[in-house]
Formats: structure tokens, C-alpha cells, sequence
């Protein structure tokens, strides 16, 4: 099917199959010879056939649709939008984050809080960030917003707690120091697409 | 009458009553399990391996769920209804021959309770009287699903007793006699000997009417969640519905071992294989094939059961019976 089939609007235009509908049966005679030819070509036992090629699909090709959930688990999309990462940087371990509150301006659920401080040497650093899960709304503006690709959206969709404390730990989500070497450039949500260098233009200088 | 005897036949009640108890609940497992892969699911898989212990677990919740009774239900008949479709259903296989004569530690074993003359006739009474459990139990519970539940009792078993009767008319004639036993040893010649091939109208009408008295798709409609909740059994919970449960079961039981010894051949030997096993079989298919249709089949509505009923399958019978008659006579 091309896009125009489906951008044609215009009910009877399209290539549709009929399924043929015999008039409903109006006198006892009627009835009585559709039950007889209904008896004859045997249609419940085409009912019988597809039932038992499912089960045999099912039990000896392959078939089956069951996803043993807890065990196995179905793939997550790229761009799902689940569960924030704070990513660290892969050289220093140092956070990516440059505490500049765009995530905060942008949270529409109000969600994230970020405390800064200046440092010794004048720069700013992030004491804390929070993220109250209960609250957000997983709409990607953050991810989306954040100019150092610090945070991101993870993969971890299973997000039930006893306390809603659980919810909103920094610890979390930041990537643990020992876990740095398995950090991963993040392609979902918020990140710079592969062709972004070639995207990038010169700042005229007679701003 | 001597004591042996007695001993014998509390033997046999005792085997006959734990091991239907206890297939119903297999049944219910195997019914889980084909329903599921008929639509590519897995079915129960947790409670022990691929989820055979499930039977046992629900048994467990039976058991232990708390036994209620609504406050206008007619609290004695309320009690006493689920009884009577459980023990009815355990009556009706009293006169049925489940098995060949065997021997055992030299004594012959015969896997009836009572070998009575009016085996059939018996077995068809005991199971209509269990008409009265779902039609007690839905007018005593006090709810209107479970009335309309009870309503449809009475009319679809009631009626669809009249087709069982009338396609068993055809074959007796033929076999001259009431007992299961004997009608079995009619067939023991073979393959051929089979009263399917000389009354295949009354097999399949019988069978139609064996769906219709067991309760099963497409004519289920006593609890038909969709339209009444669950029928009769609305208002029951914990061993009480699992009484209605293992009785309906049962039934489904019966109906296939009677299909199996009117009409297949019973427990004659079949080629190579011993009569014991072929029976089996044919019940072990009949079972498949009662949950087959429930995968495959849609339900019916009431006045289209009755419909069915009083317009095609009484009038197909009665022309079968005469005709079998006119046969016999010529």
C-alpha cells in the first residue's frame, strides 16, 4: 500500500475487499434452507481447523505470543522515554552536569531541583539534583534541553517502590564511578543526532 | 448376597469417586492449556513444572476461600444445591462400564458399580435430576443474574433432554437392549461394528445434545459471563461453586463414555490395541474435542438454542427413529 492509498480520504475509492452478506432470511422456508446449506458445508469445521493449526503453530513452530514477563523482557524502543540518567564525563569521571538549571526552567511537572554552590576556584558546582519521579511526566524536555547531554532517558521502565522517597535519588541515577567504563553514549531522547557536526554553522562574528 | 460383593462394590465407588474428583480437577488443567495454546498463549506455566501443580493450588483456594451465603438467599436450598449437581453427576456414572473385565490378584474386577438392566435409561435419569442443582441454586440465591440463570436451566436442559432421549431411541432399537454392557458387546466385532456408521444422524444429534447438557460452548449459556455474570453460580464461592464445578465435570465425563460406548464401540479391542486403552482413547478424544469447540466455537443465543431444539434436532430425530424403524421392519 503507497501513501496516497492512505492519504485518500474518500470512502470508496480505496481497494477495498467486500465480503459478500446474502439477504437475511425473511420466511421459515428461508431459514430453514440457509441452516441446511449452513449444516452441508460444514463452516464450523473451518472453526475447528483454524483453532487447531493455531495450537499447532504455537506448539511446534514457534509461534507462541507469551513473553514470560519477569524473565524475559520485550525490547524498549530507542527514543522510549524512561527512567533519567545522569551521565558522567568518560575521562575525568567528573559530573556532565554544569548545574545550569535549564532542565529545571524547562521541567513542566516542576519535578527537578538542582542546588549549586561555587567552588574554590569560582565554578559552579552541583551539591544536589533531584528528580522526583513520582511528579515527572517523562516528556523528554530535559533530556532534550540539556546542553552537555548529561541527562538522559534510560532503559529502565520498572519503576514501583514501597516509599516515594525511592523515587527521587540522585544516587541513582548518576552513573556509579565503577561502572564508568560501561557508559554509554545515549541515542534516544535529547541527543545530538549522527549528522549534527556537519550541522553545525560558523557564529558570524558581526553579531 | 454375599460380602465379597459388597466389599467389591464400596471398592469401586471409592475408586470411581477419587479418580473422576480428581480428573476433574486434571480436566480443568488440560482445558487451561488447550484454550491457551489455541490462542499461542502458554497457559498456567508458574506453579510447578509447566504449571501442573495449578491444580492443586486452586484446590487450595477452594477450599479455603470463605463459604458465603447471601443475606435473602433460601439459605437451605442455597446449601443444598451444589450437593445435588455434584452427587447427581457421581449417580449418573454408577451404571456406566468404564473399563473391560480384568483381573487382579485373582480376583475379577468389574469396573461397573451396578450392573443394572436399564444401565442407560438410569444413567440419562441421574443426569437430568442434576438439572435441579443450577435451577435451585439460581431461584435460592436471591439475584437476578442467578433467576435468569436458573430460567435458562430449565429450558435448555429440559429441552435438549428430550434429544438426547429420542437419538439414543434409534440405536437401542438396533441393540434390543438398556444395559451398556450390552450394547458394547453389539459392537464387538470390529471397526465396522461401530453404530456411528448405521446411525450417524443420532451420533451427531446426540453429541449436540451433550454439549447442550454438560453446559459446554457453544451452549452455554447457564453462565454465560457476557449476558448474566455467571449464571446460577453468581452467588457462590469456595467448595460450593467447586462442587458445581467437579459435577459439571463429571457430566462431561459421563457424556463422553456413553458417546464412547453407544456409538464407537466401547472398550472392545480396537486392531492392536487393548479395549482398556481404546476406550480411553475415544474419551480422551471426546474430552479434546469439548474444549476444541470451546476455543473455536461462538456461543448461541437462547431462543436459537431453543429454535435449534424444537425445530431441527426433535423433528431430525423422530424421522431418524422412524426410519431405523421401517428398516428393522423390512
Amino acid at each position: 500500500m503507497e501513501l496516497n492509498d492512505l492519504q485518500n480520504r474518500n470512502v470508496g475509492e480505496q481497494n477495498y475487499k467486500l465480503v459478500d452478506i446474502p439477504q437475511y432470511p425473511t420466511t421459515g422456508w428461508e431459514e430453514f434452507t440457509q441452516v441446511i446449506s449452513r449444516s452441508i458445508k460444514t463452516e464450523l469445521l473451518t472453526g475447528l481447523k483454524i483453532t487447531f493449526n493455531a495450537m499447532k503453530g504455537a506448539l511446534f513452530n514457534n509461534e507462541m505470543h507469551t513473553v514470560k514477563y519477569p524473565q524475559e523482557k520485550l525490547p524498549i524502543a530507542p527514543r522510549y522515554r524512561a527512567i533519567h540518567k545522569l551521565l558522567v564525563l568518560l575521562e575525568s569521571g567528573n559530573n556532565r552536569c554544569i548545574g545550569c538549571g535549564l532542565c529545571e526552567k524547562i521541567c513542566p511537572a516542576n519535578c527537578i531541583k538542582i542546588d549549586t554552590k561555587l567552588d574554590k576556584d569560582s565554578r559552579k558546582e552541583v551539591v544536589d539534583y533531584s528528580i522526583n519521579l513520582g511528579r515527572c511526566i517523562f516528556c523528554g524536555y530535559c533530556a532534550e534541553v540539556c546542553p552537555e547531554l548529561a541527562i538522559v532517558h534510560g532503559n529502565r521502565y520498572e519503576n514501583a517502590s514501597e516509599q516515594r522517597a525511592h523515587f527521587v535519588l540522585k544516587d541513582d541515577l548518576l552513573t556509579p564511578i565503577d561502572l564508568l567504563k560501561q557508559q554509554k553514549e545515549y541515542d534516544g531522547f535529547g541527543a545530538i543526532s549522527d549528522d549534527a557536526d556537519s550541522k553545525i554553522k560558523k557564529t558570524p562574528l558581526a553579531y | 448376597m454375599d460380602s465379597g460383593y459388597i466389599i467389591g462394590t464400596i471398592v469401586n465407588v471409592i475408586v470411581v469417586l477419587a479418580v473422576f474428583s480428581a480428573l476433574a480437577g486434571f480436566t480443568t488443567y488440560i482445558e487451561r492449556k488447550v484454550l491457551a495454546f489455541m490462542q499461542r498463549r502458554l497457559g498456567p506455566m508458574n506453579v510447578g513444572p509447566y504449571g501442573i501443580l495449578q491444580v492443586a493450588a486452586d484446590g487450595i483456594k477452594l477450599f479455603t476461600k470463605e463459604d458465603f451465603i447471601p443475606q435473602n438467599a433460601v439459605k437451605p436450598i442455597f446449601m443444598i444445591a451444589p450437593i445435588i449437581t455434584a452427587a447427581t453427576a457421581f449417580i449418573a456414572l454408577t451404571a456406566i462400564p468404564f473399563l473391560p473385565e480384568f483381573e487382579i490378584m485373582g480376583h475379577t474386577v468389574r469396573p461397573i458399580i451396578a450392573d443394572i438392566n436399564v444401565g442407560l435409561l438410569f444413567v440419562l435419569g441421574a443426569m437430568a435430576i442434576g438439572m435441579y442443582g443450577p435451577l435451585l441454586a439460581g431461584m435460592s440465591s436471591g439475584n437476578k443474574w442467578s433467576l435468569l440463570g436458573g430460567a435458562r436451566t430449565a429450558i435448555q436442559l429440559l429441552s435438549f433432554e428430550v434429544v438426547t432421549g429420542l437419538s439414543i431411541l434409534a440405536p437401542l432399537m438396533l441393540v434390543g437392549s438398556l444395559s451398556l454392557i450390552d450394547i458394547n458387546n453389539y459392537q464387538n466385532g470390529g471397526i465396522t461394528d461401530w453404530l456411528i456408521w448405521c446411525q450417524p444422524v443420532s451420533f451427531i444429534l446426540f453429541l449436540i445434545a451433550g454439549f447442550a447438557e454438560t453446559n459446554r460452548t457453544p451452549f452455554d449459556l447457564l453462565e454465560h459471563e457476557a449476558e448474566v455474570v455467571a449464571g446460577f453460580a453468581t452467588e457462590y464461592s469456595g467448595m460450593r461453586w467447586g462442587m458445581f464445578f467437579i459435577g459439571e465435570y463429571a457430566n462431561l465425563f459421563a457424556i463422553s463414555f456413553m458417546a464412547s460406548l453407544i456409538f464407537l464401540g466401547g472398550f472392545n479391542d480396537l486392531w492392536f490395541i487393548p479395549g482398556a486403552i481404546a476406550i480411553i482413547l475415544k474419551v480422551a478424544f471426546f474430552i479434546f474435542f469439548f474444549l476444541w469447540t470451546r476455543a473455536a466455537w461462538p456461543h448461541v443465543r437462547p431462543d436459537q438454542l431453543m429454535w435449534l431444539c424444537w425445530k431441527v434436532l426433535m423433528p431430525l430425530a423422530v424421522v431418524n427413529i422412524v426410519l431405523t424403524g421401517l428398516v428393522i421392519m423390512i
